[in-house]
């Protein structure tokens, strides 16, 4: 098992006050709160300051805690010694801590009895539904387009017979409906913590989240995509193949279209079963290199042909 | 190994609409902690008279986010309200940006 650092997670001195304990961690508790902080890793950067506060708070845990020393490293394997906890009185279960169950090996070692207000609960006496969970999952757009079927494996807080929390995966199989954006939550009813003493379990929301597209990128039901052209398709008009989620397709540009113009293809974005998006083409001209003499020459009789100030509306 | 069933949930959007009773069981909270919630701005009903509130689905995710706030970091219910806004308005800026 890890050793744990708790001032040092708080970012605190050893002989730290209390008010500063608890300023350092209300401090951190904002800035890695998961709903606040959307970074990967905030979430468990939160449960280890709560953890850290939840030793670090109570007198007594600080003090038992203190008992180990100051040269124990962060991350270093650590085994409590026997009987480390002979002599301290600990009172009772004011456990009212956030959620118990992310909390590590280590503090589970240590307070996780219930002689110390740990983390196992008194529970066969009433029923109560389980916790409701939430999670993110990432789709690729194509999926999201088509509607997909996903296998997903998330963590979930069990409670043991004897009422200790453990964590164990929970392997879902989740039907994605065609035409889900991002930001959208599917509620999976039952899905969640499983409920105490023959309580209802609790829902799962999933979160909807796309990965990154090298080509396509959504805004809400609207797909974008960045179409490079030639000057000549731009100028004189054209009939291109382009990619579309659903596959490729023929799109006409017309004559005279400038680099920024935007061409709307009806229907092609992530449709629902009551909402349509569409997919949205910027053209984007490319320029090809003059490379040889009679390249220069072209560019240069277009010069002659096609005098123009593009930066008139610069006023220079 | 039998045919895997692949469970389809409730996709929680602008079109489902949601009745304070069902706000209430879905979010375990109770009805008087929702009037709280609607007259400091943290969740918003479609339909203004309170005996026929309707929400959009959307805002139970308001609701939630607003209880672990307040759990997790003490803000009250009007803090909640404008740490909501300004959430949204954030997560806006860096779609805007992302786009860019």
């Amino acid at each position: 098992m890890e050793y744990k650092d708790y001032y040092q997670i708080l970012g605190v001195e050893r002989d730290a006050t209390q008010d500063k304990i608890k300023q350092a961690y209300r401090k951190l508790a904002r800035k890695y709160h998961p709903d606040i902080n959307k970074e990967a890793g905030a979430e468990t950067k939160f449960k280890e300051i709560g953890e850290a506060y939840e030793v670090l708070k109570d007198p007594e845990k600080r003090t038992a805690y203190d008992k180990f020393g100051s040269n124990w490293k962060n991350g270093q394997d650590f085994t409590p010694p026997p009987n480390w906890d002979a002599g301290f009185e600990f009172s009772g279960a004011d456990y009212t801590g956030s959620d118990a169950s992310g909390f590590s090996d280590f503090f589970e070692a240590l307070f996780g009895q219930s002689q110390f207000g740990g983390t196992r609960r008194h529970y066969t006496s009433y029923r109560m539904k389980g916790e409701d969970s939430h999670a993110k999952i990432l789709l690729d757009l194509r999926d999201a387009f088509h509607g997909s079927k996903q296998t997903i494996t998330l963590s979930r807080a069990e409670m043991h017979a004897d009422g200790r929390v453990v964590t164990v995966p929970h392997t879902l199989h989740v039907a994605i409906p065609k035409g889900i954006i991002e930001g959208q939550r599917i509620r999976l009813e039952g899905q969640g913590t499983p409920g105490i003493g023959g309580g209802p379990a609790g829902d799962l929301y999933l979160e909807i989240a796309f990965r990154e597209d090298p080509f396509f990128h959504a805004e809400k039901r609207d797909i974008h995509l960045s179409l490079p052209v030639t000057p000549w398709e731009a100028a004189l008009g054209a009939t291109v193949t382009i990619p579309t989620l659903g596959g490729n397709v023929q799109m006409k540009i017309p004559a005279g279209s400038q680099g920024g113009k935007k061409l709307r293809l009806k229907d092609k974005g992530l449709c629902s079963q009551n909402k349509t998006g569409d997919q949205i083409v910027t053209l984007r001209v490319v320029v090809p290199a003059a490379v040889t003499e009679e390249q220069k020459a072209l560019y240069r009789k277009m010069a002659q042909l096609m005098p123009v100030n593009p930066r008139n509306e610069l006023g220079v | 190994m039998g045919k895997i069933h692949y469970l389809e949930g409730t996709v929680l959007d602008e079109d489902l609409r949601c009745s304070l009773v069902d706000m209430c069981r879905l979010c375990g909270v109770t009805a008087e902690l929702l009037h709280e919630m609607i007259e400091e701005g943290v969740i918003h009903p479609i339909e203004p008279a309170p005996m026929e509130w309707r929400f959009t689905a959307v805002e139970i995710k308001r609701v939630q986010t607003a209880l672990r706030l307040h759990h997790d970091l003490r803000v009250n219910l009007p803090g909640c309200a404008l740490a909501l806004d300004l959430l949204d308005e954030l997560e806006d800026l860096k779609q805007r940006r992302r786009r860019r």
